[in-house]
């Protein structure tokens, strides 16, 4: 995993964000990963604008039960096609998770982040600066930081050959 | 120590003693895929693989999207068929008076079996835990590499025992019962979870009920759930097995559970999830008399023979105020319906019927409501946007409660209707 310190402003969601906020319904016939970021929060009150302003390097910040709903990877490949380089929050749903480490997209599970949230510690456009490798997610802006878990072992061999199919396809060459 | 049935299940697969937290990899027994057949299938041969491991064990039932309706579906069922055919493949459910909602054929036809393991790109593929097996939703990409390996890994997940007892009062259902266990424990109260229903009133519900409780696992965030493979699931899978590799398995008595819940059915009465998210229970007095401009009788939940029973006989001899949708679970059901004469009782309401399959339920068509309408519905998801216009609002609940809210034109008490 890149050992590099990202830096980018805060996009800032709540609890329970699911999956017809992240990537709606109606695309759902798009196949193509790198058109899907222009329908990023589409439906998502107060967000709707996020998929134009949105910056390579921004991060996605939320609370508890992120992905929540469906098993659509287009939830995935929105943000990771956006040039979100990782997704924090407390915690995921499961599909969503999982779809996240087969597509070797960085996720971090972020200790206190709901309640950060609601408590105003993070805000829309805080400066954040993510140490992947060591999960300390420190808010420029405000001086505060949070603690997230790297992932397990048996993950980090899928995320770091790019994802379960260059995994795989790595393995079908041997 | 006893086991749960996630440990039993996950173990049998694997071939050895297992507990929760361990990571296991395993074969699954069936992979069901739907409209999304085709992307998976663009994927699966990005990994250099000719042919997927066991065609037998692929199921491909079209579903969320037919007959198609724009030309993305229509090029989307052309390569899932395409596919099918190239690989060799047997279950193969197109559009045809076999068909019918992915879910509901997956269990009418004998796939989900006791103590087998099942995977199925769509999240409500817990729901054949009615039938014991244990079966789970995963992504397309995860899916293409079962399809190409025969393996999936999972991590044994810890579990969450509810235990049900008494009986449901007049116009009171099981859809009731699982909207009040997400409204108490919430969207992420069974993250990660395996939740056995266990129960002397879990014993006497159909497999119908069982089902309706099983698809809304996801909705807590449970990664399978659960009831016992009783007498009633050997009886029905008894002639229209796929497969015979399935073993009744279930939870021993001193099984280790993160959490235990318990619900008396007398308890509870009639509710609705309010817009936007499943875990937000009210009662029907909540909401009685508030304005409705669509009902939805469909979808993988709340769609099957009993369910259309209940909602026909609080629609007959009335006339519904709303547009009302009723979509049958499969041509199977269909048919059944049609002998009973319920689709008379429907058509005589006044309700229209659409071929089955998902219709409304994620907004692809047959029923997308307007910005400022109001649907009740007796699907699993009401997340802003769901039926097509993130201006609507969609309220779930039962088949009766959809029914004497359809006739009254306003969210109505299903045990007032005369």
């Amino acid at each position: 995993m890149d050992q590099k310190k990202l830096r980018g402003r805060a996009w800032v969601f709540e609890d329970n964000v699911d999956t017809d906020l992240i990537y709606h319904n109606k695309y759902l016939a798009e196949t193509d990963p790198k058109k899907m970021p222009q329908f990023a929060f589409e439906y998502y009150p107060g967000k709707e604008k996020f998929a134009k302003e949105v910056k390579p390097g921004d991060f996605v910040v939320a609370g508890r039960n992120f992905g929540c709903g469906s098993s659509r990877e287009h939830a995935v490949y929105c943000l990771k096609e956006g040039g979100v380089p990782v997704v924090l929050a407390e915690s995921f749903a499961r599909i969503y998770y999982r779809n996240a480490i087969n597509n070797g997209y960085p996720v971090l599970f972020v200790k206190g982040l709901s309640q950060g949230i609601k408590d105003g510690k993070i805000v829309d456009g805080d400066e954040l600066e993510v140490d992947l490798a060591t999960g300390t997610i420190t808010n420029l802006t405000q001086k505060t930081s949070f603690h997230g878990d790297a992932v397990a072992d048996l993950e980090n061999e899928i995320m770091t050959a790019g994802g379960l199919i260059p995994y795989l396809k790595a393995q079908v060459a041997q | 120590m006893g086991k749960t049935f996630a440990e039993k299940a996950l173990g049998k697969a694997a071939g050895y003693e297992v507990r929760a937290n361990d990571v296991v990899t395993l074969e699954p027994h069936f992979c069901m895929s739907h409209d999304n057949a085709a992307p998976i299938a663009k994927t699966f041969k990005k990994i250099g693989v000719k042919n997927v491991w066991k065609p037998e064990r692929l199921v491909f039932i079209m579903d969320h999207a037919i007959p198609a309706p724009s030309d993305e579906h229509a090029v989307n069922h052309k390569e899932a068929r395409e596919f099918a055919k190239e690989q060799g493949m047997t279950h193969f459910y197109d559009v045809s008076s076999q068909g019918g909602v992915c879910h509901q054929i997956m269990c009418q036809e004998g796939f989900a079996l006791p103590g087998i393991i099942m995977i199925g790109s769509d999240s409500h593929t817990c729901m054949y835990g009615a039938l014991g097996a244990f079966s789970t939703g995963i992504g397309r990409s995860e899916m293409a590499a079962a399809w190409a390996t025969g393996k999936i890994w999972f991590k044994v997940p810890e579990s969450l025992k509810i235990t049900v007892t008494g009986q449901f009062k007049k116009g009171v259902s099981a859809k009731d019962l699982i909207l009040k266990i997400i409204g108490d424990i919430k969207a992420d109260g069974a993250d990660y979870m395996s939740v056995e229903f266990h129960g002397p009133a879990i014993e006497a519900m159909s497999l119908a009920e069982r089902m309706t409780l099983c698809n809304m696992g996801i909705e807590m965030g449970a990664k399978n759930a659960v009831c016992p493979p009783d007498a009633k699931v050997l009886e029905f899978i008894k002639d229209k097995a796929k497969s015979d590799e399935w073993e009744a398995l279930w939870a021993d008595d001193d099984a280790v559970y993160a959490q235990e819940l318990s619900y008396d059915l007398g308890d509870l009465v009639p509710c609705v999830a309010k817009p936007h998210a499943v875990d937000n229970y009210a009662p029907i007095d909540e909401v009685k008399g508030q304005p409705i401009h669509q009902a939805f009788l469909g979808s993988c939940t709340n769609a099957r023979i009993e369910d259309l029973r209940e909602a026909a006989a609080v629609l007959k001899g009335h006339k519904v105020a709303v547009r009302t949708i009723v979509i049958p679970a499969s041509w199977s059901v269909y048919r059944q319906a049609m002998k009973e004469g319920l689709l008379d009782t429907f058509l005589d309401a006044g309700c229209v019927l659409c071929n089955p399959g998902c219709g409304p339920c994620m907004g692809n068509h047959e029923g997308i409501l307007a910005p400022g309408e109001v649907c009740i519905s007796t699907a699993n998801r009401n997340f802003k946007g769901r039926m097509g216009n993130k201006d609507s609002f969609i309220y779930l609940a039962s088949p009766v409660t959809v029914a004497a809210s359809a006739i009254a034109g306003v969210f109505a008490d299903p045990r007032e209707v005369r």
